[in-house]
């Protein structure tokens, strides 16, 4: 009676083991293909656009929104307390701290992660891999490198335009809608962002999310079954996966920071 | 059971493989000989793509040698595997083609990777490749723009572009109308008489195999084989492999392979 629950969830350890072997042994290797010559700098560049060119709408939109949203909820808020001139302040710490960086990765995952999940496990169904491997073509060095870094590349960048678009967003709600000073929205920014707490921050986080997103799109494209399902499940798994494992290693990051 | 040849180019041994509790191969013994065209036949799930998975090093078998050109590629290191499979082609069921990429860039792919030869020069040998199997005015291409027969042209020129001394085809027939057909099995014999290379043919059709074959390789209910001349096979003491020769549907024998399939299929251990 008690035997197979014990059963499943052995096996369920099992399986989590294994899978975290997998990855580690997957990412020493893109570790390892990045080190090492040749430099794959046509993939890495289309790469860049698709990721990062073609991410830019919906970045620079969300962005937006979310700022007007920050800059409505704030200055009401503020308002109760009459600290409407610290707008800025709370706009920008948000955005830069958190909103910024973790918004920019769930959005990114959404769009460019499952699309080389999808990408590599549509290589993997049609044997092209096997194709480059019988050509004496390492398939992690070619296809998985180049995306994996090119997700790092464009993550920061994504996160500081999705941040500046935000901080305008707020600067609009609130000086053009509800009639705050400029001067003080933008002194307010100004006095409150520290670059070592909260810049800095910012940016490793975006850098640890880049890695994080690449490495499970990759991973799960790679390792897809070789099926229409199998593409399927690879894709909508780098999306949980990888929005989970993002919202856990931004509480450790921050944790670890000291803020 | 087996006729060997002399001189095999590619030989496999004592082979055990399965894929979880699917036993493909219990000792699988087989040869191919150098500079022929070698056909594996056999019926559906019996394990032909996965013989050329196995010189090609993609895949390593549970037990036995799989030995290429003198090597036994079951013990090699991926980085030796990656030397070995220079002397290999491989066209695949599919194409396996880039499908980002021009038919040019991925005959030339492999040109750019392994040779240091010059853009005009390698431009030269596509499309030198490319008029070898027929194919012309179709260099910016994609892939998916490729009929079937053009598709496994452009695969075929692919395998071959390196010049490798072996080219191992998976199911180069399948799908493709008549005419086609004629044309890849044509386009077999002509780059096998003119290079000596060793082609290990994948093939559920009957036809084109008698048509083309120096060896055949027939894989049998069970995961045994049965290799020889054609000729030799069509008139071989194992009712089976007559019928499958000859393409007489034996009624017990299908009966006999489906039960055989099932028992390796259900409650064994990988």
């Amino acid at each position: 009676m008690i035997r197979r629950p014990i059963e499943a969830v052995g096996r369920a350890t099992l399986t989590f083991v294994a899978e975290l072997g997998g990855i580690a042994r997957f990412a020493a290797a893109v570790v390892r293909a990045l080190l090492t010559p040749p430099v794959r700098a046509r993939p890495f560049l289309n790469e860049l656009f698709k990721l990062g060119v073609l991410s830019l709408v919906i970045i620079c939109v969300s962005g937006l929104a979310v700022g007007m949203v920050l800059g409505l909820q704030g200055y009401n808020t503020l308002a109760r307390f009459g600290a409407e001139q610290s707008l800025g302040a709370v706009v920008g710490l948000s955005l830069v701290r958190e909103l910024g960086p973790v918004l920019t990765a769930l959005l990114t995952t959404g769009r460019a992660g499952s699309a080389t999940a999808a990408e590599i496990g549509t290589m993997v169904t049609t044997q092209q891999l096997d194709g480059l491997r019988m050509m004496s073509v390492d398939p992690i060095d070619f296809v998985v490198a180049p995306r994996a870094l090119a997700m790092v590349a464009v993550m920061p960048l994504l996160g500081a335009l999705f941040i500046v678009c935000g901080i305008f967003g707020g600067y609009f709600v609130g000086v053009h809608l509800m009639g705050l000073d400029g001067g003080v929205y933008l002194s307010s920014l100004e006095n409150s962002i520290d670059f070592h707490d909260d810049v800095a921050q910012s940016l490793v986080k975006t850098v640890v999310f880049g890695a994080l997103v690449g490495l499970i799109a990759t991973w799960r494209g790679y390792a897809s079954v070789p099926t229409s399902a199998g593409v399927s499940t690879a894709t909508t798994s780098t999306v949980v996966v990888s929005s989970v494992t993002i919202l856990l290693f931004d509480y450790v990051i921050t944790s670890l920071w000291g803020v | 059971m087996a006729t060997a040849p002399a001189d095999p180019h590619v030989l496999l041994e004592a082979v055990r493989m399965a894929f979880g509790n699917r036993e493909v191969f219990r000792r699988l013994d087989c040869s191919f000989p150098r500079g022929r065209i070698s056909c594996v036949l056999g019926g559906s799930g019996s394990g032909k793509s996965t013989i050329l998975r196995l010189i090609g090093g993609l895949i390593r078998p549970q037990a036995g040698r799989v030995v290429v050109d003198g090597e036994d590629v079951t013990g090699l290191s991926e980085r030796a595997l990656v030397e070995l499979r220079r002397k290999i082609g491989m066209m695949f069921q599919g194409g396996a083609l880039l499908d980002a990429e021009t038919v040019f860039d991925n005959l030339a792919f492999p040109l750019r990777e392994h040779t240091r030869q010059t853009q005009t020069e390698i431009a030269a040998r596509v499309r030198e490749t490319l008029a070898a199997v027929g194919l012309r005015g179709v260099d910016d291409l994609l892939p998916n723009e490729l009929s079937g027969g053009m598709m496994r042209r452009v695969a075929l020129a692919r395998a071959l572009i390196m010049r490798p001394v072996i080219c191992l085809c998976d199911e180069p027939f399948s799908g493709l109308d008549p005419v086609s057909v004629r044309l890849i099995e044509g386009l077999f014999q002509r780059v096998n008489a003119e290079s000596g290379i060793t082609m290990i043919v994948v093939s559920h059709d009957v036809r084109s195999t008698r048509r083309i074959a120096d060896h055949i390789v027939l894989l049998l209910p069970g995961g045994e084989a049965v290799e020889g001349a054609p000729d030799v096979l069509r008139e071989h003491a194992d009712a089976r492999v007559r019928a499958f020769l000859t393409d007489e549907v034996d009624s017990a024998a299908v009966e006999a392979a489906a039960r055989a399939a099932e028992e390796r299929t259900v409650g064994r251990p990988a």
